[in-house]
């Protein structure tokens, strides 16, 4: 294993080696931290400047409360909500079909349309933002979550074909083989052999879908407005306008806006790194 | 068409093979098409076109062009998109360093490698807000340590020698951490034997590192380039928060000062915009070119 | 002849008769009402709620539906909802903001309800604001002075009285200098407030028509008068007068050194006075003067903005919106919500009552009688959006790096001859 083992050096590195882990963790996670400060204090002590002295009060109930109780950042949350899951949801769908398409099957253009779907996925936002804006538009479905979702379903379908397909290439293909012998239905074999064996990649796919959705800002601003229909990435835009040099409210909504991917991701780590990497490092 | 290799088939199963892919590809196919391929060249065409977005499009064929050449707004752009992508493959060698001092096993290391990957999973508008915090010079705790350390306080975000910088550097922060869980991963694949073998034969450090290590590790560094070009170049949310493009445009970038001149509320220029969307497009080919180019070599590799 | 008068009098008693009962609110709305509001500030936003209220009782079987914007996003948002799914009654800008939405025939005109008794008789001042091509495009609702809010006891402990001549405002800026603090604070991080101090530095060296003509494209930016503006403006930047760092902050963010007592003042709207009086500013630590004269020779000129609402074409129902354009003007209607301890600005209905307030009192003073210049509208009202857009960044930068004069000149310059 590379670098030596700590369990093979002196003891006195070993101690090193501990006590620099949670330094160097507490120096990197710093911004955070502070924003973390920044929100458990109360209004008083930023307008006598006592910024990063010892709270003169802890405040988190009341701050946390009025973010949750007094302001629009719960219907934020709400539609964040409504926007990821069907968009993980039809995302995963489609490119489980098309991952096993064009991963077990061979014909004629084969890798040309797998090259347009990771070619699609690499593509900057803003060539797109004008079209698709004026598409969503004329659908009437500006300003709707259906919008947004209908847009993110497509472009992530660009990762998640790669993802997928890649992944159910390694798979036995022994498997589809004797299914095949058998007579089953492709559909079937699509449905009842495929299908179970990718489970974990569709996890992967799924808790990593959902934290670039949910953390999207591009598409929320492009294609969404006020307080109904907007994501908590935008959202947090406004929570901040209104309270604007509120900080420790701002500092409170932020944290409440980043909370809900970090939950899953703590929840569902081994996925999420298998996700990041798996579709990548064959 | 060719028929599937790999074994036998009674005829009637080889009609529906030759269907089945399709099926299967046409609804993927479809949102992607219209949702992802079309408007490209929807974007193309625009950029010919007059358009505020509100009345109707004139025709002026490659006038956007010709004006972008002389603004100043898109060299700035163009310069900090630069930066932005040599500096943001620090990302690489720094998430490799990361990956290096954690990739012990000692108790708790799991949660040590969470907590430092988390800065990924957070969004860019919220790590933009904590970023902004940290630089403000009233009472950001960079100019707290600073002034701590005996150095003069900056303004990192008003100085427009400075602020691109400072962005990039909020941007690192999850770049980072990306790069860092790429090489954990590959770190685990690497091959233990050749290890001890160089190990006996007294390799060590930065030799080990660089003659047994990095070559294997190949494969995570090729996706961790791909992907921090790709994010370099796509920086909008953190311009968008942090700066606006500020100060007096010097922290531009290609994808915000697109989204400033169409749908800002000094823009209303959408053939403008669209136009320097395909230049913003333009160079992203290159590299979607290198890394398509690269996947082809490894999928002609027998399997 | 007899029958003539009659046929008129009739005429007149049932136009009378339709008109008053209009203002009752007699004949009750039915149906709905989609409002999309930018009023997103604490104090405008419970005015606009306190609004819809109002009315809704006034016309109980009327549904409204109100949305609230971010006033940022607002100006990205109008964009799309103008087009599609439009609301029946938006918040915009007047004069020349309104030129794109015109010129695509996505506002409404409204010139049917100015000819109505009470705009003709009571809305005059305002009209010119929402004209465009001799029509008439959205309707005002508050309108607030800009000027110079000072710290009353700062002044009182430098022994510094309102300064009326730029001789005495260098004066006492190199007093308030010299004690330590500066002598404006200004947050320029979204440039509109640089564009105020423009505003008034050029109006008060080259007057209100020569501001219009540059606003409209017909004077170059390298003329030897703008130089002057500029040349002006420097020795305030110079003295240092001006907090560091400004372009970082938003204007809300610049208020507490005013507050805390690092700056002496700010020269501002008058939306200003709700958050100052919030940090603790008391009146009679607050107070206000008209900017000084530069130019003797120029009569002097206010920047005094309009806010207004506008119903977009594709509106549907047009009819429910106008009724409520109609509530919003109305005299008593425009004392409630432009009172104190509301908006805190200026009625536009010259029927209704000035709050008494201090600032109130004094802004609509210097309105009536001291501003026989003009009323401009404001840097990125007067200018079209993309010129106001460029030239605010221009400001920005002078006020950061006042030698890059000549550059920042030339370069809205060319941008001038692109736009217009």
């Amino acid at each position: 294993m590379f670098p030596k083992p700590i369990h093979r050096s002196a003891a006195h590195w070993q101690v090193f080696y501990q006590g620099m882990l949670p330094l160097v963790m507490i120096l990197w996670l710093l911004p955070l931290i502070a924003v973390a400060i920044f929100s458990i204090k109360p209004a008083v002590d930023f307008t006598n400047g006592n910024y990063w002295g010892w709270p003169s009060s802890f405040e988190a109930v009341e701050n946390y409360g009025k973010v949750f109780f007094a302001s629009d950042m719960p219907q934020y949350l709400l539609n964040s909500i409504y926007i990821t899951i069907p968009t993980v949801i039809g995302a995963v769908a489609l490119s489980c079909m098309t991952g096993f398409a064009l991963g077990v099957y061979k014909f004629k253009g084969n890798l040309l349309i797998f090259f347009f779907f990771v070619a699609g996925n690499f593509v900057p936002f803003q060539i797109l933002m004008v079209p698709v804006r004026t598409l969503t538009l004329d659908m009437g479905l500006y300003n709707t979550k259906t919008g947004l979702v209908l847009f993110h379903i497509a472009f992530q379908t660009g990762f998640c074909t790669l993802f997928m397909r890649n992944f159910i290439r390694a798979l036995p293909f022994e498997l589809v083989e004797a299914a095949r012998v058998e007579g089953v239905a492709e559909w079937r074999i699509f449905w009842f052999v495929v299908l179970p064996l990718v489970r974990p990649a569709i996890a992967a796919l799924s808790v990593l879908v959902f934290t670039f959705i949910w953390n999207d800002y591009f598409w929320a601003i492009v294609l969404t407005q006020g307080v109904e229909n907007t994501p908590v990435t935008s959202g947090i835009t406004s929570f901040n306008g209104q309270y604007r040099a509120a900080y420790h409210l701002m500092s409170a909504g932020s944290i409440v806006a980043a909370l809900p991917p970090v939950m899953m991701f703590f929840a569902m780590q081994k996925h999420f790194i298998a996700g990041l990497t798996l579709g990548s490092v064959k | 068409m060719s028929a599937t290799t790999q074994h036998i088939k009674a005829k009637p199963l080889w009609n529906k093979q030759k269907l089945m892919p399709w099926l299967f590809l046409m609804p993927g196919i479809l949102f992607f098409a219209i949702y992802v391929i079309f408007p490209i060249f929807q974007s193309f065409n625009i950029s010919f076109y007059k358009w505020s977005g509100l009345g109707e499009p004139k025709y002026i064929g490659l006038k956007n062009y010709v004006k972008l050449f002389g603004d100043r707004a898109f060299e700035i752009s163009l310069w900090n998109n630069l930066k932005w992508l040599v500096l943001y493959l620090l990302a690489i060698p720094t998430g490799l360093a990361i990956a290096l001092f954690l990739n012990q096993t000692v108790t708790g290391i799991r949660l040590y490698k969470s907590l430092f990957f988390f800065p990924f999973v957070i969004s860019q508008v919220v790590v933009g807000l904590v970023f902004t915090w940290f630089y403000d010079p009233t009472f950001g705790l960079l100019n707290t340590i600073l002034t701590f350390l005996g150095f003069a306080p900056l303004n990192v975000l008003g100085d427009p020698t400075l602020v691109t910088y400072g962005i990039i550097l909020a941007g690192l922060w999850p770049q980072t951490a990306y790069c860092m869980i790429l090489y954990l991963t590959g770190l685990n694949t690497v091959d233990p034997d050749q290890v001890e073998a160089a190990r006996l034969d007294g390799a060590k450090g930065l030799r080990m590192l660089w003659y047994i290590i990095l070559p294997q590790l190949r494969p995570a560094t090729f996706i961790a380039f791909v992907v921090t070009v790709i994010g370099a170049l796509r920086s909008f949310d953190l311009v968008s928060i942090m700066t606006n493009g500020g100060p007096f445009g010097s922290s531009r970038v290609l994808s915000f000062y697109m989204f400033e001149k169409a749908l800002s509320e000094y823009g209303f220029r959408m053939g403008y915009g669209a136009a320097i969307a395909v230049v913003l497009f333009a160079i992203m080919m290159v590299f979607i070119v290198y890394f398509l180019r690269a996947m082809y070599k490894q999928e002609s590799e027998p399997r | 002849m007899l029958f003539n008068v009659k046929k008129t009098v009739v005429a007149a008693t049932t136009s009378t008769l339709l008109a008053t009962g209009a203002f009752a609110g007699s004949h009750a709305l039915s149906g709905d009402l989609v409002i999309f509001s930018d009023m997103s500030n604490p104090a405008p936003r419970a005015v606009m709620e306190g609004m819809i209220d109002r009315f809704g009782a006034m016309h109980p079987n009327l549904n409204i539906d109100l949305t609230v914007i971010d006033r940022e996003n607002m100006k990205t948002q109008i964009l799309n909802f103008t087009s599609a799914n439009a609301p029946d009654l938006t918040n915009w800008y007047a004069a020349n903001r309104m030129i794109p939405f015109v010129d695509a025939g996505l506002f409404e005109d409204v010139s049917d309800l100015w000819a109505e008794d009470e705009f003709v008789n009571n809305l005059a001042s305002t009209k010119g604001a929402l004209t465009l091509d001799g029509k008439q495009w959205g309707i005002p609702y508050t309108y607030y002075q800009w000027g110079v809010y000072y710290r009353e006891d700062i002044f009182k402990e430098l022994g510094l009285t309102e300064p009326t001549t730029w001789a005495e405002e260098k004066a006492n800026c190199g007093k308030i200098v010299a004690s330590g603090r500066a002598c404006y604070t200004i947050g320029t991080k979204y440039l509109w407030t640089a564009g105020g101090w423009f505003d008034y530095v050029n109006l008060r060296t080259n007057g209100y028509d020569f501001h219009v003509q540059l606003a409209n494209g017909e004077i170059a930016w390298t003329d030897p008068r703008v130089r002057q503006t500029f040349a002006n403006w420097r020795e305030l930047i110079d003295m240092g007068a001006f907090v560091e760092n400004h372009q970082t902050y938003s204007w809300q963010e610049s208020l507490p050194f005013i507050v805390n007592g690092d700056a002496a003042a700010i020269l501002i709207g008058n939306f200003a006075v709700a958050p100052l009086r919030e940090a603790g500013l008391s009146d009679d630590k607050l107070d206000f003067y008209q900017f000084v004269s530069i130019n003797p020779d120029v009569a002097m000129a206010e920047d005094a903005p309009t806010d207004t609402f506008h119903i977009p074409s594709l509106a549907k129902n047009k009819e429910n919106a106008k009724e409520f354009m109609r509530f919003v003007v109305s005299a008593e209607n425009q004392t409630l919500i432009n009172a104190g301890n509301a908006l805190g600005q200026l009625p536009i209905n010259a029927q209704s009552a000035v709050d008494d307030d201090e600032f109130l009192n004094q802004g609509f003073a210097m309105l009536s009688t001291n501003s026989p210049g003009g009323v401009a509208q404001f840097f990125d009202r007067d200018f079209p959006a993309e010129m106001a857009g460029i030239g605010m960044e221009g400001l920005q930068e002078f006020m950061v790096f006042p030698d890059n004069l000549e550059d920042i000149l030339n370069r809205l310059e060319t941008a001038r001859a692109d736009i217009y």
